[in-house]
C-alpha cells in the first residue's frame, strides 16, 4: 500500500505522535535549550550561554568524579558479565539433567526492580561488613564492588540467555566436522564457538555498556552516593544537580546535555561496529 | 555415554546446583529476615530467627500500614495493565502505518522514534514531569500517556521490524475485498502480530512495573507506586524500620516471580528477541 488517505494516516499515527511530542520531543528540545538558560521553573529561564557547562566542570568535582566512577564501572561490568554469562550459556548448552531449572534460576534476578535489588544488596554487604566494623557508606571501593557484584547477579542470567541463542545456532555439522578432524574441546571453543557467537558478544557488550552507563535505581539504592557523593554515577549526580538545590537546575540541565551525548557517542560506535560486521560475513 | 563423560556431568550437575543456591541466597535471606523482629535484622542477618527473633507476621503488618503497599499494588497494576495495552495498540497501529505508506513523514516519524530509544532519560526527566504537570497528566490515567510516548521509540521500531517481513498480498487482498485500512489492520494484520506483540507487552511490562524515577518525578507527590513505596521507608539513615524493610522487598518480589513463573517461555522468547532488535 503506498497510499492512504490523510484521514487515516491520522488514526493510526496521531496517538503516538501527540504522546511522543509531550513525553519527549517537546522536553528534550526545551532541555538543549534550558541547557543555555538559568531557570528554576520551565517559564522564568534567561540565556547564560554555555555557563552551565563551564560550571558543571568548575563548581564542584562530583560530575567529573561520577564520570570517572560510571567509565570504571562500565569496564569491569562488561568484562565480567560477559566472561560469567558466556561460561554459563557453555554450561547450559551440555545437555546436562535440570538445564532449564537452572537456567529459570539464573534469568530470574533480572525481572526484579533496580530500588528492590538495592535493598536486597545493601543487606547482604552489610551483614558481611558489619563483621570488621564498617558498612557499604565507608568507602566509594566498597560501594563500586557492590554495585558490580549486584549488576553482575542481575545481569548475568539475560547475557547467559543470549549467548545460549548465538551458541544454539551453531550448525552441529561445523563441531562434528572439528572433532573428526581431530580438534580438541579448547581448540572447537577458540577456532568455532568464539568466532560463531560474535554476534551476541557485540549484542551483549552493547547492552551491558548502556545499561551501566544510564544505572540509577540501583545506585540510589544501595549507595545513594555515599560516602558523600564518592559513589554516584553519572545519572545519579545529575539527579542530585537537579533536585540537590535550587538555582542549579541550569547545571543540571548542561550535565545531562553532556550525557545524552556520552550514550550516544557509545551507542554510534557500536552501531559502526555491528555495520561493519554484517558487512564482511 | 562413557562413564568419564558421565562423572564428569556429575560434577557438573552438583557445580550448578551450588551455584543455583547462591544465586537465590539474597532473596532467601531477605525472606527469612522479613520474619526477624526490627532490631535483629541489620546486625544478624544471617542468623536464623530463634524464638527470641521471630516476630510472625508483624512486619508485613507494620510494613503494609507505613508504606501504604495495598494502594501501591493497586496503582502499579493499573498503571503498568494500561500502558502496556495502550502502547501495544497505538504503537502497533503507528508502525503499521509508516511501514506501509513510504512518505517522507513516515521516515521522519521512524527516525525521531528510533532516535528517542538512544535518549537517557535524565536529558528529559526535569522537562517531561513539568510538561506533565502543566497540562495535567500528573496522575495514574495521565502518566499513561507519558509512558506511551516515552515508550514508542522501542516499541515502533520492532513492530515495524516484524512488519517489514509480513507479505502485503494479504493485506491486499482484503483492500480489493471492500475493507477499509481500519478493518484491514484490526482483522488481518493486528491477529498476525500476536507473537510480536506478546514480546513487546513484555518489555514494556518490565520495566513500567519497575520503574522508579519517572513516576516518582511525575505523580510520586501524590500517588505511590510500588517501587516509591520502597524507597519511601529508607527516610533518614539510621531511623528506618528494617523489618517493614524486608517486609516489602518480599511482598514487592512476590508478584514478580508470580508472573516469571507463569509465563516464562514468553518472557525468555521476548528477551531474546528484543534484545537481538534493540
Amino acid at each position: 500500500m503506498q497510499k492512504m488517505p490523510k484521514l487515516f494516516y491520522a488514526f493510526f499515527t496521531l496517538p503516538t505522535i501527540i504522546a511522543f511530542l509531550i513525553a519527549f520531543l517537546i522536553p528534550f528540545l526545551l532541555g538543549i535549550y534550558l541547557s543555555f538558560t538559568e531557570f528554576t521553573t520551565v517559564t522564568n529561564s534567561h540565556w547564560v550561554g554555555v555557563g552551565n557547562y563551564i560550571l558543571a566542570f568548575s563548581d564542584d568535582k562530583n560530575f567529573l568524579n561520577a564520570a570517572i566512577f560510571t567509565a570504571k564501572f562500565a569496564v569491569v561490568s562488561i568484562i565480567l558479565i560477559n566472561v560469567f554469562a558466556f561460561l554459563l550459556a557453555l554450561l547450559l548448552t551440555r545437555k546436562i539433567k535440570g538445564t532449564n531449572g537452572f537456567r529459570t534460576v539464573f534469568f530470574m534476578p533480572n525481572l526484579i526492580g533496580g530500588i528492590v535489588l538495592g535493598y536486597i544488596w545493601q543487606l547482604l554487604i552489610n551483614g558481611v561488613l558489619i563483621k570488621f566494623g564498617v558498612d557499604i557508606t565507608f568507602s566509594a571501593n566498597y560501594g563500586f564492588w557492590g554495585l558490580v557484584v549486584l549488576m553482575n547477579w542481575q545481569m548475568v542470567g539475560y547475557m547467559m540467555i543470549i549467548y545460549i541463542a548465538g551458541i544454539q545456532g551453531i550448525p552441529t555439522e561445523l563441531i562434528e566436522a572439528a572433532k573428526i578432524d581431530g580438534a580438541n574441546s579448547w581448540q572447537t571453543l577458540r577456532s568455532i564457538i568464539i568466532p560463531m557467537v560474535m554476534p551476541a558478544v557485540t549484542i551483549c557488550t552493547f547492552l551491558t555498556v548502556t545499561n551501566s552507563f544510564k544505572l540509577f535505581d540501583q545506585n540510589l539504592a544501595l549507595t545513594a552516593g555515599a560516602p558523600g557523593r564518592a559513589s554516584a554515577m553519572l545519572a545519579l549526580d545529575i539527579f542530585n544537580t537537579f533536585y540537590g538545590r535550587v538555582g542549579s537546575e541550569g547545571v543540571g540541565q548542561a550535565k545531562a546535555v553532556m550525557f545524552f551525548i556520552i550514550v550516544g557517542l557509545i551507542v554510534m560506535l557500536q552501531l559502526l561496529l555491528t555495520r561493519k560486521r554484517e558487512v564482511e560475513s | 555415554m562413557n562413564t568419564k563423560n558421565r562423572t564428569q556431568d556429575l560434577i557438573l550437575f552438583i557445580f550448578l546446583c551450588i551455584l543455583a543456591i547462591l544465586f537465590l541466597t539474597p532473596i532467601l535471606l531477605v525472606l527469612m529476615n522479613s520474619f526477624k523482629g526490627r532490631f535483629f535484622i541489620s546486625d544478624t542477618p544471617f542468623a536464623l530467627p530463634t524464638t527470641q527473633t521471630f516476630s510472625g507476621i508483624k512486619n508485613y503488618v507494620s510494613g503494609i500500614a507505613k508504606t501504604g503497599f495495598l494502594p501501591a499494588f493497586g496503582y502499579s497494576l493499573f498503571i503498568t495493565v494500561f500502558s502496556v495495552g495502550a502502547i501495544v495498540l497505538f504503537t502497533s497501529m503507528t508502525a503499521w502505518c509508516i511501514t506501509r505508506v513510504k512518505s517522507k513523514l513516515s521516515t521522519v516519524i521512524y527516525f525521531l522514534m528510533v532516535f528517542s530509544m538512544i535518549v537517557p532519560f535524565q536529558m528529559v526527566m526535569f522537562t517531561m514531569s513539568k510538561m506533565a504537570n502543566i497540562m495535567h497528566l500528573d496522575n495514574p490515567i495521565g502518566i499513561i500517556v507519558i509512558y506511551l510516548g516515552f515508550g514508542a521509540g522501542l516499541s515502533v521500531f520492532i513492530f515495524s521490524g516484524f512488519i517489514k517481513g509480513i507479505p502485503h498480498e494479504i493485506e491486499e487482498a482484503a483492500t480489493i475485498d471492500g475493507c477499509n485500512p481500519i478493518q484491514t489492520f484490526f482483522l488481518i494484520v493486528f491477529p498476525i502480530l500476536k507473537p510480536i506483540s506478546i514480546t513487546v507487552a513484555i518489555l514494556n511490562t518490565m520495566w513500567v512495573w519497575n520503574d522508579y524515577l519517572l513516576p516518582y518525578l511525575v505523580i510520586g507527590n501524590s500517588y505511590k507506586t510500588i517501587p516509591i513505596a520502597v524507597q519511601y521507608l529508607q527516610g533518614g539513615y539510621g531511623s528506618r524500620d528494617m523489618g517493614a524493610m524486608m517486609a516489602m522487598l518480599v511482598l514487592a518480589i512476590i508478584p514478580i516471580v508470580v508472573f516469571y513463573l507463569t509465563s516464562q517461555k514468553y518472557i525468555i522468547k521476548g528477551v531474546v528477541a528484543g534484545a537481538v532488535k534493540g
